[in-house]
C-alpha cells in the first residue's frame, strides 16, 4: 500500500457526493475494501482546505454490468489482481465532518464543521495519529482521555469542561460495559475537578470495588481517590459485608416525602390517578407529618367519616394504603430523622468531595427513584437558591454538580418526566450548575424531549431499532451514525456524539480493571496509592 | 547494448503502418514484437501485426511441387529458384516515435520511408518503450486485418518477456485494458486468457 512520509495511507479519490449524503470514494486498487471498517477516520485533501470524515459504509461495485452475470474466473490470481480495482472495486461512504482552510485565521481557529465538499477526484487518505491529534487535543487539564479511535494509538480525549455543561448520556445494551464507561467519566471528572458528583448507584458498583462479569475485582472511586470520595450507604449491614468503608448511613424521614414524590412512584407502585389526588389532601389535611398520619388510620368509623369528608373513595384509599405499605417495608425509611442526609451530602459537595450513595440490598426501583428524588429535589433547590444569591450577589457561582442516574427511562419517560426533578435538570441544563449523567439500556424509554436536551452522547452498542433511532434523534447524518452504532463491538466499544466531541468518534476504550489502568488514573503526588497500585501489579505476577 | 538485428527494409510505407520485406526467406520477426526504423533525426517504432509469404508476382501463385521429394527440404534444393520467387514481408503498426531522446507513444509527423532498414528492437529499447501502455489504445482502436485481441496478446506477451519478472508488468498491462474496455468485459476476459 502506498504510504507517504506523513503515516498517511492513501486509500482512493472522491467521485462524488453531496453535503448531506456524504461522499462517495473511489477505492485504488492498492487498498482493500477488506481492510476498511466502518468508523474509521479518513482525511480528504481538497484544493483549499483538509476535510476530516468518518467511513459510514462501504460497498462493492463492477464496472460492467455483465461482469456480475458471468463472474470471471477469479480463482486465478492474476485475473483477480487484475480486475481488482479496475472492472470491479470498492467504494466508501465518507461522512465529512470538519474542515480546516489553509489561511493562518483558520489554522488557530482549530477544525471547523464542513459547510461544503471536496472538489471532484482529491485524495483520500487514512487519517494519520497526527490528524487525530489535531481535531481531539491531547490530554491536558482539562481534556481527559478516554479511549482510541479504531485500529490507532492515539488518545481521544473529551473536553470535560465543556462536557459537564450540558447533561449527558451513557447508552447501551445491558452488558457492553456502561458501567465502566461511566466508572471512566466519573474519574475523569474527579481527576480534572470540573465538577463534583452526586452518583446514585443502584447496584453499588462505583463507591467501592465490585466484581466485573469476568469475576475479576475491579477497584473504584473511593478506593482511587479516598481523599475526594465518601461513600453514603443506604444499606448498612450489606456495605460492612462487603467491607466498604462507608462514611454516612442514609436514613429517610416520613416527613421527609412529600406528594410530589409519590407522583413519581405512581407506576412502580401501581397507585390510580385518584389516589395520588388523595395523597394530595392527606397532606393538605395533616402537612408535614402526612405519611405517618396517612399510616396510622385504622379501620375504623373515624377514618370513614374522613374519607367522606374528603371524599376519597374505598377503592381508591385501599389503593393507597396498598402502595404505602410497600414504602414502609423499606426499612431506611424511618418515622424521623434527626441527620438530615441533604445537609450531609451538601457538605461533602461544597467541599469538593463526590459523593456516591450506595444503595445495597434495595436494588428494586421504587426504594432508586424515590430516594433519588427526594435528594435531588433539595439539593437541586439548594443549588438554585445559591445560584440565585451567587448571581445577584456578583460572587462565584458554586461548583458544577453532575448527578449521575441509572435506569433513566424510569424516571424521564414521557409521563414522568415533565414531572421529576430530572426532567427539569435536564431541559434547564446548566442554568443552575446542575447536570445530569444519564445511564440508561433503554434510551426509547426516555422523553423525546428530554434526550434532545442531552449534550453529548456515549453509546455503546445498541440493536433494537427504536433505541437506535431515539439515540440518534436529531443528530445530522442520523443514517449514516446508525450504520456505524449497530456495528459497534459488544464490549470495550463506544460511539461518542455531541457537545464534548468536535465529531461523531467510534473509540475503543481505555483500560479499566487492571492493577496497570489504575495507575494512570492516580495523579502524580499522592505517593501511597501509587505504591498501592504498584503493589498490585507485583501481586499480579506472583 | 546488444545488436540490433536488422530483419527487412521498407517496401511500402503510410502514417499508421509500413510493410517491409525480409532479406531471407521466412525471417520473420514474431507477431506483435516491437520494432523500429531509423529516419533520423526520428526513430519510428513499430509492432508487427502481420506477416505473409507470398509470390514475387501478384498474379503467379505458387504450385504444389513435392509430390515426388521425401521432404519438404528436398523441394526447396530440387529448385533453388524458389527463394528468389517468393518473398516474405511484415506489417508493423506504427505506434511511436522517438526525437531527441524523447520517446512519444503516439503517431509521428512523416510516415517512414521507403527502403529504411527495419530492426527488432533489443530487450532494453522493449522495456524502455513499455514503461507506459498508452500505446494499447492504438492498438485497440486501428482496423486491422486480425483481431485486436490476438495481436495485443502477442504483444504484451513479447513485452513481458523482455522483463526479469513479467508478473507486474501483465498485471499493469491487465489493468490498463480494463479501464480501455471498461463496457467490453468480454473481450477483456479475452485477451487476459490469452495472457496469463
Amino acid at each position: 500500500m502506498t504510504r507517504e512520509d506523513t503515516g498517511r495511507q492513501k486509500l482512493g479519490i472522491v467521485v462524488s457526493g453531496s453535503l448531506n449524503k456524504g461522499i462517495e470514494v473511489k477505492l485504488d486498487s492498492s487498498a482493500s475494501v477488506e481492510d476498511m471498517a466502518v468508523g474509521r477516520y479518513v482525511t480528504i485533501e481538497g484544493n483549499k482546505r483538509r476535510f476530516f470524515g468518518m467511513i459510514t459504509d462501504v460497498s462493492l461495485e463492477v464496472i460492467d454490468q455483465k461482469l456480475t452475470l458471468t463472474p470471471p474466473d477469479v480463482s486465478d490470481p492474476f485475473i483477480a489482481e487484475v480486475l481488482a480495482g479496475t472492472s470491479t472495486y470498492g467504494t466508501l461512504h465518507v461522512l465529512p465532518t470538519l474542515t480546516i482552510s489553509g489561511d493562518a485565521a483558520s489554522l488557530l481557529q482549530g477544525p471547523q464543521p464542513v459547510k461544503t465538499v471536496p472538489s471532484h477526484f482529491s485524495t483520500v487518505n487514512l487519517a494519520s495519529q497526527r490528524d487525530v491529534e489535531l481535531v481531539f487535543g491531547s490530554e491536558d487539564e482539562k481534556k481527559f482521555y478516554i479511549g482510541t479511535p479504531l485500529d490507532m494509538e492515539t488518545k481521544i480525549c473529551l473536553d470535560l469542561t465543556e462536557l459537564v455543561k450540558r447533561s449527558n448520556g451513557i447508552f447501551g445494551k445491558s452488558g457492553t460495559g456502561k458501567t465502566f464507561l461511566t466508572r471512566l467519566l466519573l474519574i475523569g471528572i474527579l481527576q480534572k475537578g470540573t465538577a463534583v458528583n452526586l452518583v446514585f448507584d443502584m447496584h453499588s458498583e462505583y463507591g467501592w470495588e465490585s466484581r466485573s462479569e469476568t469475576g475479576r475485582k475491579v477497584k473504584a472511586l473511593k478506593q482511587l481517590f479516598p481523599a475526594k470520595v465518601a461513600v453514603f450507604t443506604l444499606d448498612e449491614e450489606g456495605s460492612r459485608r462487603r467491607q466498604v468503608s462507608t462514611d454516612f448511613v442514609v436514613r429517610i424521614g416520613y416527613d421527609e416525602i412529600e406528594p410530589e414524590d409519590m407522583v413519581l412512584l405512581r407506576q412502580t407502585l401501581n397507585l390510580t390517578e385518584p389516589a395520588i389526588e388523595a395523597v394530595y389532601q392527606l397532606s393538605r389535611r395533616f402537612g408535614k407529618n402526612w405519611l405517618q398520619s396517612s399510616l396510622d388510620l385504622k379501620d375504623s368509623e373515624e377514618t370513614n367519616r374522613l374519607l367522606k369528608e374528603m371524599s376519597i373513595h374505598e377503592s381508591t384509599y385501599q389503593n393507597l394504603q396498598r402502595g404505602l405499605a410497600t414504602i414502609r417495608r423499606l426499612p431506611f425509611l424511618v418515622s424521623h430523622t434527626r441527620d438530615n442526609p441533604v445537609k450531609r451530602i451538601l457538605e461533602y459537595l461544597d467541599q469538593g468531595i463526590n459523593v456516591v450513595l450506595e444503595f445495597g440490598r434495595y436494588t428494586d426501583i421504587t426504594a432508586y427513584i424515590l430516594v433519588a428524588n427526594l435528594l435531588t429535589r433539595r439539593i437541586y433547590a439548594q443549588y438554585r437558591e445559591r445560584t440565585e444569591k451567587a448571581i445577584g450577589e456578583d460572587i462565584a457561582l458554586p461548583h458544577p454538580l453532575v448527578i449521575t442516574i441509572e435506569e433513566a427511562h424510569r424516571f424521564l419517560n414521557p409521563e414522568l418526566s415533565s414531572q421529576t426533578i430530572f426532567g427539569t435538570i435536564a431541559r434547564e441544563m446548566r442554568k443552575y450548575n446542575v447536570t445530569l449523567l444519564v445511564i440508561d439500556q433503554r434510551p426509547s424509554g426516555i422523553d423525546s424531549e428530554v434526550m434532545s436536551q442531552i449534550g453529548t452522547k456515549i453509546t455503546c452498542l445498541l440493536d433494537n431499532d427504536r433505541d437506535i433511532d431515539s439515540v440518534l434523534a436529531g443528530t445530522p447524518s442520523k443514517n449514516e451514525l446508525k450504520s456505524v452504532l449497530s456495528r459497534l463491538e459488544s464490549r470495550q466499544q463506544a460511539l461518542i456524539f455531541g457537545h464534548a466531541v468536535p465529531m461523531p468518534v467510534v473509540v475503543r476504550t481505555r483500560e479499566y480493571g487492571s492493577p496497570e489502568s489504575y495507575k494512570d488514573f492516580i495523579p502524580r503526588g499522592q505517593a501511597e496509592i501509587r505504591k498501592q497500585a504498584e503493589k498490585d501489579i507485583e501481586e499480579l505476577w506472583e | 547494448m546488444a545488436k540490433t538485428q536488422r530483419v527487412g527494409e521498407i517496401i511500402e510505407a503510410r502514417t499508421t503502418a509500413f510493410v517491409a520485406q525480409c532479406y531471407e526467406l521466412y525471417e520473420l520477426p514474431p507477431l506483435g514484437s516491437l520494432v523500429k526504423t531509423i529516419d533520423l533525426p526520428v526513430e519510428l517504432y513499430g509492432i508487427v501485426y502481420q506477416a505473409a509469404t507470398t509470390s514475387l508476382e501478384p498474379g503467379r501463385r505458387p504450385i504444389a511441387r513435392g509430390k515426388d521429394e521425401t521432404s519438404e527440404e528436398e523441394i526447396y534444393r530440387s529448385s533453388p529458384q524458389l527463394s528468389q520467387l517468393l518473398r516474405s514481408e511484415f506489417s508493423s503498426l506504427v505506434v511511436g516515435y522517438r526525437e531527441n531522446e524523447e520517446l512519444y507513444r503516439y503517431l509521428p509527423p512523416k510516415p517512414a520511408r521507403i527502403h529504411s532498414f527495419v530492426y527488432l528492437c533489443t530487450t532494453k529499447e522493449i522495456e524502455e518503450f513499455s514503461q507506459s501502455l498508452d500505446f494499447l489504445s492504438i492498438l485497440l482502436n486501428t482496423p486491422l486485418p486480425l483481431p485486436a485481441d490476438e495481436l495485443i496478446a502477442a504483444c504484451l506477451r513479447q513485452m513481458s518477456q523482455a522483463r526479469e519478472d513479467p508478473h507486474p508488468f501483465l498485471v499493469a498491462a491487465g489493468k490498463e485494458l480494463a479501464i480501455l474496455l471498461s463496457g467490453e468485459y468480454n473481450q477483456l476476459k479475452a485477451i487476459l486468457g490469452r495472457i496469463k
